[in-house]
This record gives C-alpha cells, structure tokens and sequence, in this order.
C-alpha cells in the first residue's frame, strides 16, 4: 500500500507540474496578453507599458519561474480590477463554491445510488428502464437549462426559493440540485452495473441460500461491494461539479470562484483568471489522487496491478 | 428466393419459410433486424435524422430570414397562445427575429460544432490510443501520462480563458473543444487496440512485412472502428453541449448567429414574463442530444450485445 501511494502520489505531482505550465502557457501563448489587458483603444506605446510593467517583456521560461515560484508561496500577484491581492479574493469565494460542491454531491449520492439499486433489483422491468431513461435524459439536458427551468418553477411560480443570490442556505438549494444532477447519471449507471455484478455473485447465493434477510442480502452484502467503484466516481465528479459551477454560479448570482472567474474574464482580470484555473486543476489532481487511494484501500486487488 | 417472386403461389411460399427456418439469414439480415429491433437507435435515429435534415434544407424551409429583426414584432408570443399568429408560429424574439427561422438556422451551428469537433477530437484520440495500445512499453506510458494530465484540466474553465484571449469564431471554438476532448477516443481505443493486437492475423500481417503505417491502418484500426464510433456519438453530444454553455455564457458563438445556446441567454430577461422563450432553444437542444445518445447506446448494443447489461 505504501509503494503504491508513493507512486501515485509521484505521478500526481508531475501531473500537477504539468497542468501548471499547461495553463500558465495557454494564457501567455494564446494571445497577445498586454494588448488584451490594454483593451482595444490602447495605442501602441501603452500596451508597451504594460507588458513592461506586468513583466510580460521577459522571457517565458523567466514568466513561468517567476509565476510559479510565487504560487508556491500562495502569491498570485495582484488583480487588475480590485487591486487586492488574488489570493484574498480567491479565499473569499471558495467556501462558497466548495459548499454548493458539497451539496451537489450530496444531492447527486441521495438521488443516484437508490436508483441505481432499485434498477438492479427490478433489472429488466419498467422501473429499471425509467431509472435509465432518467439516465440518459439527465446526460442529454444543458445544465443552463435546467436551472433556469428550476428557477421558473420553484422561485417563480411555486415561490418557494429565492431566484439568486448566495445570502442564506436556502439559496444553494437550487444551484445544488441543477448541479448535481448534472453528476447523477454516471453514479446511477455505475451503481446499478455493480449491483447487477455483485447480485450474480456466489457469495449473495449463499448469503440467500443461508436464509439470510433478502434487506439485509441487499444492503449488508450487496451494496457494501457494489458501492466501491462509486466511491472514486463520486470523488471524480467532485472535480466535474466544481468546474461545471462557474454556469450555474452564473445564473443564481452565487458570489463563489466560478462567478469571480467569469467576472474576470469579462474584466480581463488575467491574474485572477490564472489562479482559479490552477486552483481548480489542483484540486482535479488531488481528487483524483485521493480516489485511487481509496480505490485501492477498498479494493485490495488494485493495490498489486 | 427469385423463384419465388416470380411464380407466387402458397405452396411454394410455405416452402421458402421452410428454409428460411434452417439456413441462417444473412449477415446483413440479422444486422437489419438488430438495428430495427432497437427502439432506442429507431427513436434516437429518426429524431437525429429530422435534425440532419432540417439542417441541409433551412434555406429552403425557415418561413423568414433568421436575421431580420423588427422591432415592431418584438416578443410575439407563439401559435398556442391566444394571439398567436401563423406568420411567427414559434414566435418572434427580443428583436422581432422570426423564432422557428432561428431554431432552424441554429441546429447548423450545433451540428457542426458537434461534427467537426468529434472528428478533431477523434483523430487526436485515435491516433494516441492506437499508438499506445499497439506500441506498448515506453510509448504507452508516455501517452498514458499525457492521457492522465489532460483528464486534469478542467474543460469548461480552459476553453472559457483561451477563447476570452484569443477571440471567439466558431473555427476556433471547433479547435479549441477538440483539442480538449480527445481524452475518451484515447481511453477506448488504447484498451481495444491492446486486444486487436494479441490477435493472430495481426501477427500473421507483421511476419508478411507488412509497413507499420499499412498494420495500424488497415489491420487495427477497422477492428477498433465500432467502440470509437461509440465515443463519437458521446463526444459529439458533449461538445454540442460544451458550446451551448459557452454560448450562454457569452464566450461562445456570437450573436448575431443562432446558435441555441446564446438564443437561451438572449431569451433570459424575458423568461419570467415568458417562459416559452427559453424551453423553445433549450428543447432543441436537448432533442437533438438525446437523439446522440441514444443513437451512440443503440450502436453500442448492436456492435457489441455482449457489452449490455
């Protein structure tokens, strides 16, 4: 297990080294960076300022160490727009981002892993054919869209929820469940093949064979084994959720990181741009990290591959 | 079986089905019948069909210039409503612009992005995951870590910060999505190449001398060809779904064009006076996904039963 998490935790570092540059060499090599900070009525001798202020006149590999060397002590310059440093900024709205997340998730586990066990159960019948529909609808409905249908329907009509806004917590319900919902196909679909795996398996056989409680059949010893995979799924959807949220933070006016990065880029905020993209790519890293971990902690058989 | 058209009677009917009991339809009939028996891959291909379709004739069938705006029609309200009117049967939007004509120009845009970024996306992939699967070793790892690091960025936040700097065009948001999505045709065609590969006409094709580029090409890759196919139809929806965001976000495909996911952001002030304003984009859109969908499931199930559960 040790060597194992040594090797992965290697790999997780050089893919992090690697995302670092990646997205530090997007931003620099994809334009013209000062003359799109500078806007389109600077003349030429004001974008010369500014790449000589921002350092962008320096070598890339100069702009890339400098940049990086910074963001390992936690300093990603200031914002152009606030004037603040960045990291103020992005720790302000990270809890936000990281509550809506946590609830998508949550929302996401409650809805799919009861359906994806109730479809393995009743495999083949009308309910395991809607649980799919549901699947394959949920897979195939823009996420703007269903929010703002959720936004018509519970704010709007039934006015129940308030329509945006990240004041109290009754304003993450609705961003929590556009969403999650977006991560609940994977999860069914997922659960409900693991099930199927597990039920034609000899040991629920004997488990039935014993006399044991068909619930406790179920749950006990079913569900506990189908469930691994979905562990590490729900952890890598965690990172889809977290970068799906800049469009629903979007529409309910939610103050967290996707919001401040679709601001900046309509600010030409690059600093702050920059750092949500490498903070959220961290974070991508790290859970990925953590899923295989826990993949092999649960599972054993993976620890030897 | 021509005998039979020609001198119909019962009996020599009833003999036909005989022996159509014993001797085994053709391939091409147990294909059909897989295909026809499929209700999803009917569904899903007729709906996507009619898009297809829809798409090559809008000149032919949009009732008004998608473009044309008129202020004095702004906002009305479709057919099903009380003072609807056939001249704008979906409507009129926030500029007078006929509606129907809109969702009839928009299903171009989607198609394309959601064809040419599956087949940017497919070549990179393909190629990566041939590679890796067939050369193995050094190779395989080196493309398994770059495989790993891609699953690392985020799609929707790179795409959004390299099109706000580089400018949005719709070539542009077509390079950018399938330099992103490629990951998957990596994945699949990775592990169903290493299974080709232990494949003995595929030995007997390296001791002929075959070339390396003829082995890959012609020997693996029509092997390979029906999960990537399957991936295709994922990959094609995600990036249709990928611009519709984009679009609405106002990073995508710029207005004046159709696009259905910038018709949903331009139709977002009105929507709580007006909720069909939004459902109309957004239920073309989530047809013509679906239909992928299901029509990718079907072709799943049709090319490998075996992978159904």
């Amino acid at each position: 297990m040790l060597l194992y998490t040594l090797r992965r935790l290697l790999l997780a570092v050089l893919v992090a080294f690697t995302v670092s540059i990646i997205s530090f060499g997007l931003l620099r090599l994809s334009g013209d960076l000062a003359a799109a900070i500078a806007g389109p009525e600077a003349t030429e001798a004001q974008i010369e300022a500014i790449r000589v202020d921002f350092g962008l006149d320096q070598p890339l590999v100069m702009q890339y160490v400098d940049w990086l060397l910074g963001a390992l002590r936690f300093d990603f310059g200031n914002s152009f727009y606030f004037r603040d440093s960045v990291v103020s900024l992005v720790a302000d709205r990270l809890p936000v981002t990281l509550t809506l997340g946590a609830l998508a998730i949550m929302f996401a586990l409650i809805v799919s892993i009861p359906l994806g066990v109730l479809a393995a159960v009743k495999q083949n019948t009308w309910i395991d054919r809607s649980a799919l529909t549901i699947a394959v609808s949920g897979q195939a409905m823009p996420s703007f869209w269903f929010a703002l249908i959720l936004i018509l329907v519970f704010a709007v009509n039934l006015r129940w929820l308030p329509v945006s806004g990240s004041g109290t917590w009754a304003h993450f319900i609705l961003p929590a469940v556009a969403l999650g919902y977006y991560a609940t196909p994977a999860i069914m679909r997922l659960t409900r093949t693991g099930m199927l795996d597990v039920l034609a398996s000899d040991y629920i056989r004997t488990a039935r064979a014993k006399g044991v409680r068909p619930g406790k059949v179920l749950f006990k010893h079913a569900l506990r084994n189908a469930v691994i995979p979905v562990v590490a799924l729900a952890v890598v959807q965690f990172g889809f959720i977290l970068s799906g949220s800049i469009v629903i933070e979007t529409i309910f006016s939610l103050q967290g990181l996707g919001l401040l990065m679709w601001e900046s880029i309509g600010r030409r905020d690059f600093p702050v741009v920059q750092a949500v993209l490498l903070l959220i790519a961290m974070m991508y890293v790290a859970l990925a990290f953590i899923a295989d971990l826990l993949n092999a902690w649960l599972d054993p058989r993976i620890r030897v591959a | 079986m021509s005998t039979v058209e020609r001198h119909d009677s019962p009996f020599r009917r009833m003999k036909a089905a005989a022996v159509e009991d014993y001797i085994a339809p053709s391939p091409w009939t147990m294909l059909r019948r897989r295909v026809f028996g499929n209700a999803g891959l009917v569904v899903g291909g007729t709906i996507f069909a009619l898009i297809v379709l829809m798409a090559l004739a809008a000149p032919l069938i949009a009732p008004h210039d998608p473009y044309a705006q008129s202020l004095a029609n702004r906002l009305v309200p479709p057919i099903w409503h009380a003072d609807g009117t056939w001249i704008h049967p979906l409507g009129t939007d926030g500029l007078g612009r006929d509606y129907l004509s809109r969702l009839i120009y928009g299903s171009r845009i989607s198609l394309i992005i959601g064809l040419a970024t599956a087949l940017v996306s497919g070549f990179i992939g393909a190629t990566l995951g041939i590679c890796a699967g067939y050369f193995g070793g050094r190779v395989d790892m080196v493309i398994s870590y770059i495989i790993t690091t891609r699953l690392a960025m985020p799609v929707v936040l790179v795409a959004l910060a390299v099109v706000a700097i580089v400018g949005t065009s719709l070539q542009l948001i077509i390079l950018v999505l399938g330099l992103l999505l490629w990951d998957q045709f990596a994945v699949v065609t990775r592990s169903a190449t290493m299974q080709v590969r232990a494949q003995e006409f595929v030995t007997a094709a390296e001791a002929l001398g075959c070339s390396r580029l003829r082995l890959l090409c012609s020997e693996i890759l029509p092997n390979v060809m029906n999960p990537l196919i399957v991936v295709m139809t994922l990959e094609m929806a995600n990036a249709i779904l990928l611009e519709a965001a984009l679009s609405f976000l106002g990073l995508g495909v710029q207005p004046p064009l159709p696009s259905w996911g910038l018709m949903v952001a331009e139709a977002k002030p009105h929507m709580f006076f007006m909720a069909w304003i939004i459902m109309l984009p957004g239920a073309a859109l989530f047809a013509l996904v679906l239909s992928i969908y299901l029509v990718g499931d079907g072709i799943r199930d049709v090319t490998a039963p075996e992978n159904r559960n």
